[in-house]
């Protein structure tokens, strides 16, 4: 017999999904699926648009990461003109995808992620969001809020808007750096510093009394991909693909974005709206690959820059090889935020910044174009292909979230394996499930092109596919 | 000519003979909304905004192409003169694809400013969503016909103003649709002078510059108002 709980509300993830978890004759947790059950579209409603207006149009697929679609769109459009960009152009869109990165990670740990170890697994839901992280740690919280503020700030310092800015075109951008903004830029950057410092010493304090979270929070093997530049350094926008397996040997390495259909397929599941890529050349469901920041620290060798170089050599021995507990995701996501910091810094004294030369022109020479850019959650690629007048024919995305939607199931069942038992869902139990899937900071909007808000929904089926428990947040 | 009195909003104005409803309202300083009407070309009635009442005429009357007449009453602001401007708003927005968040007109846009001005926070009819191509076949302009209003107003600049009557309106209805000579994709149009005007002209995104991008389609309508004015003023070089 069904029994329905509902738990009202749930909002710490973005987009609509739920989870099963099957249940094998003796009542054990033999697997289980997220899945993603909402649909956008805007691969197909584009179709028929002029290429030069998706740098507009597909940052409206997320509020929360619009410059990373932002980015990729205008790239796939460089890719179409067929030109070179001005220095001074790749330079100012590269500041803008740091600080994506430094807002969007500040979103995800202060925001989502921190409520559920900093209070605890326990708390009751009612307290367990930023609003208690308010009432418990005032400092903290206003410290997250001014660093993702700061971020979104230098977004609007050079877009002209915090969200959706009309700023990256095909060909370069729309205006430069200001003086001013500079200024203001660099006058903002001491503050995200220390909370940047600040976030780490407590995620480290952190892992040392959660060694059961790193353990079965999504820790398995499985590849990595990330872009990364020729030498091994950490790369945010420009570098080749990268793939590393488990033990950190590279199994592919310097490919350009544009042939990623040569090494990534996508499966179907009949059950979400969600695809799930993989690596082609070793197929399923060995090719399981993860993208985001722990998948961009595994794939590096250097950050480039020394004090996230320093965080880097420490978080590189905490795996044999790679690391692979999806609960380090945080701990790579705070580095990736010092990172974005120090690169914002030393870029700021380059005169290019305030140059006027932003925009290469040119007609329609190339009938397709791919542009890869990393977004927070990780690589993300638009593909276009369009008429000889530059009307879109046909449009991919491949979304980060998506290439982690394979991991995330396996997380889910990890999860579910350690805690059910039984046909009693316990709340503290669903938070953890839960947990497992925002360590990958899914934007399920994005990946699906998914409308509307996400309660979670997990239902327990036995192995006649019975539902015996269904508990609904939302 | 001799000169007509009349009233509008309760005040006596005089015009002359064959001026608009609407050019004695703007001398007498009452704001009428319009959108098809564009300053040195002819008017057409096309987008119902400018209704007025005229005492002892049972319907609202377009004032931009409605004469004035000796002692004609006329009210340019009321209730039922709100709401029918309102309704024809509405109407146009319903009928084809304006998204203003992705327009290449996006705050340089007569529609989205008369959408502000007359309070229209949303539209009470069904959206059509009709599908709409886009022609960006000429090497510098592009048309979407998602956009257009069918004010007609590319079509008078093209014929009355550069004389190359390229533009025309086609079909009937809900079909109505703008045409670059024999309906034929714009850079096949041999008449087209490639002059710009119509794009100068469009109070929409419907016209603009090709590679633009969101919200960058501002347009510079000194430049029509140079060409159509050049005459009367005795100006031949645009001024700067």
């Amino acid at each position: 017999m069904t029994h329905r709980i509902l738990i009202d509300p749930v909002t710490r993830i973005e987009g609509h999904a739920k989870i099963s978890i099957l249940l094998d004759e003796a009542g054990n947790v033999w697997d289980a699926e997220f899945h993603v059950v909402e649909f956008r579209g805007f691969e197909k409603f584009c179709e028929g648009r002029p290429m030069s207006e998706m740098p507009g149009i597909t940052p409206r697929i997320c509020g929360i990461c619009p410059v990373s679609h932002l980015l990729a769109s205008a790239k796939a459009g460089d890719a179409i003109l067929a030109v070179a960009i001005p220095p001074a152009a790749d330079k100012l869109r590269r500041m803008m995808n740091l600080a994506q990165i430094v807002q969007s990670h500040a979103l995800s740990f202060f925001y989502l992620s921190a409520p559920d170890f900093l209070l605890g697994w326990d708390t009751p839901p009612a307290d367990r969001n930023v609003f208690g992280i308010v009432r418990s740690h005032p400092d903290l919280a206003r410290a997250g809020i001014r660093l993702r503020q700061f971020g979104q700030e230098v977004i609007e310092i050079l877009g002209g808007r915090k969200i959706h800015p009309a700023w990256a075109v095909p060909g370069g951008v729309r205006s430069a750096l200001s003086e001013e903004g500079r200024d203001r830029i660099r006058s903002g950057l001491p503050e995200a510093f220390r909370t940047s410092r600040i976030a780490l010493d407590l995620f480290k304090k952190t892992l040392e009394t959660h060694h059961q979270e790193t353990e079965i929070f999504g820790n398995f093997p499985s590849l990595f991909m990330a872009l990364v530049a020729d030498d091994g350094t950490w790369e945010h926008h420009g570098g080749n693909l990268r793939f590393v397996d488990s033990s950190g040997s590279i199994i592919a390495d310097r490919i350009e974005p544009h042939r990623y259909q040569e090494f990534i397929g996508e499966s179907v599941q009949n059950n979400s709206y969600l695809k799930s890529p993989y690596y082609l050349p070793i197929g399923l469901p060995g090719g399981m690959y993860r993208v985001g920041p722990l998948a961009r620290l595994n794939v590096c060798e250097h950050m480039g820059v020394p004090q996230a170089e320093a965080e880097l050599r420490a978080f590189k021995k905490l795996g044999r090889g790679a690391v692979t507990s999806s609960f380090l995701y945080h701990y790579a996501r705070l580095i990736e935020i010092l990172a974005g910091l120090e690169y914002i810094e030393r870029g700021l004294d380059d005169p290019d910044l305030l140059s006027d030369d932003l925009r290469a022109d040119a007609g329609i020479n190339s009938l397709r174009g791919v542009g890869a850019s990393e977004a927070p959650r990780g690589t993300l690629f638009h593909d276009y292909t369009v008429n000889r007048d530059g009307i879109l024919q046909k449009v991919n995305l491949i979304i980060a979230t998506g290439q982690n939607n394979l991991a995330m199931n396996r997380t889910v069942a990890q999860i579910a394996r350690f805690y059910v038992r039984g046909k009693e869902i316990p709340e503290p139990m669903l938070n953890r499930i839960e947990h497992g899937i925002r360590c990958y900071d899914p934007c399920l909007s994005c990946s699906t092109h998914a409308i509307g808000k996400m309660p979670l929904h997990v239902q327990l089926i036995a192995a006649d596919g019975t539902v015996i428990n269904e508990v609904t947040r939302g | 000519m001799a000169a007509k009195t009349l009233t509008i909003d309760g005040r006596q104005v005089s015009a002359e003979e064959g001026a608009t409803i609407l050019q004695a309202a703007e001398e007498a300083g009452a704001k009428i909304p319009t959108l098809c009407h564009l300053d040195g070309i002819y008017d057409v009635g096309a987008c119902r905004l400018c209704l007025v009442e005229v005492a002892g005429v049972p319907k609202l009357l377009p004032a931009c192409t409605t004469k004035v007449a000796e002692g004609m009453d006329v009210r340019t602001d009321s209730e039922r003169i709100r709401s029918y401007r309102r309704i024809n708003f509405e109407l146009l927005l319903a009928e084809r694809n304006h998204i203003c968040a992705v327009c290449v007109a996006n705050g340089h846009c007569e529609l989205q400013t008369l959408a502000y001005s007359l309070g229209v926070d949303h539209v009470r009819y069904d959206y059509r969503f009709p599908r709409w191509e886009v022609d960006t076949t000429h090497s510098l302009f592009g048309m979407d016909h998602n956009r257009c209003v069918l004010c007609s107003r590319c079509v008078r600049v093209c014929w009355h103003i550069e004389g190359a009557g390229t533009k025309n309106v086609a079909g009937r209805g809900a079909q109505s649709r703008i045409i670059t000579d024999l309906n034929m994709p714009w850079k096949h149009a041999d008449s087209c002078t490639s002059c710009g005007k119509c794009v100068q002209a469009c109070p929409t995104g419907a016209l603009f510059h090709k590679g633009s991008t969101v919200g960058e389609m501002e347009r510079d309508r000194s430049k029509l108002e140079f060409i159509v004015t050049a005459r009367e003023k005795g100006q031949w070089i645009a001024p700067d």
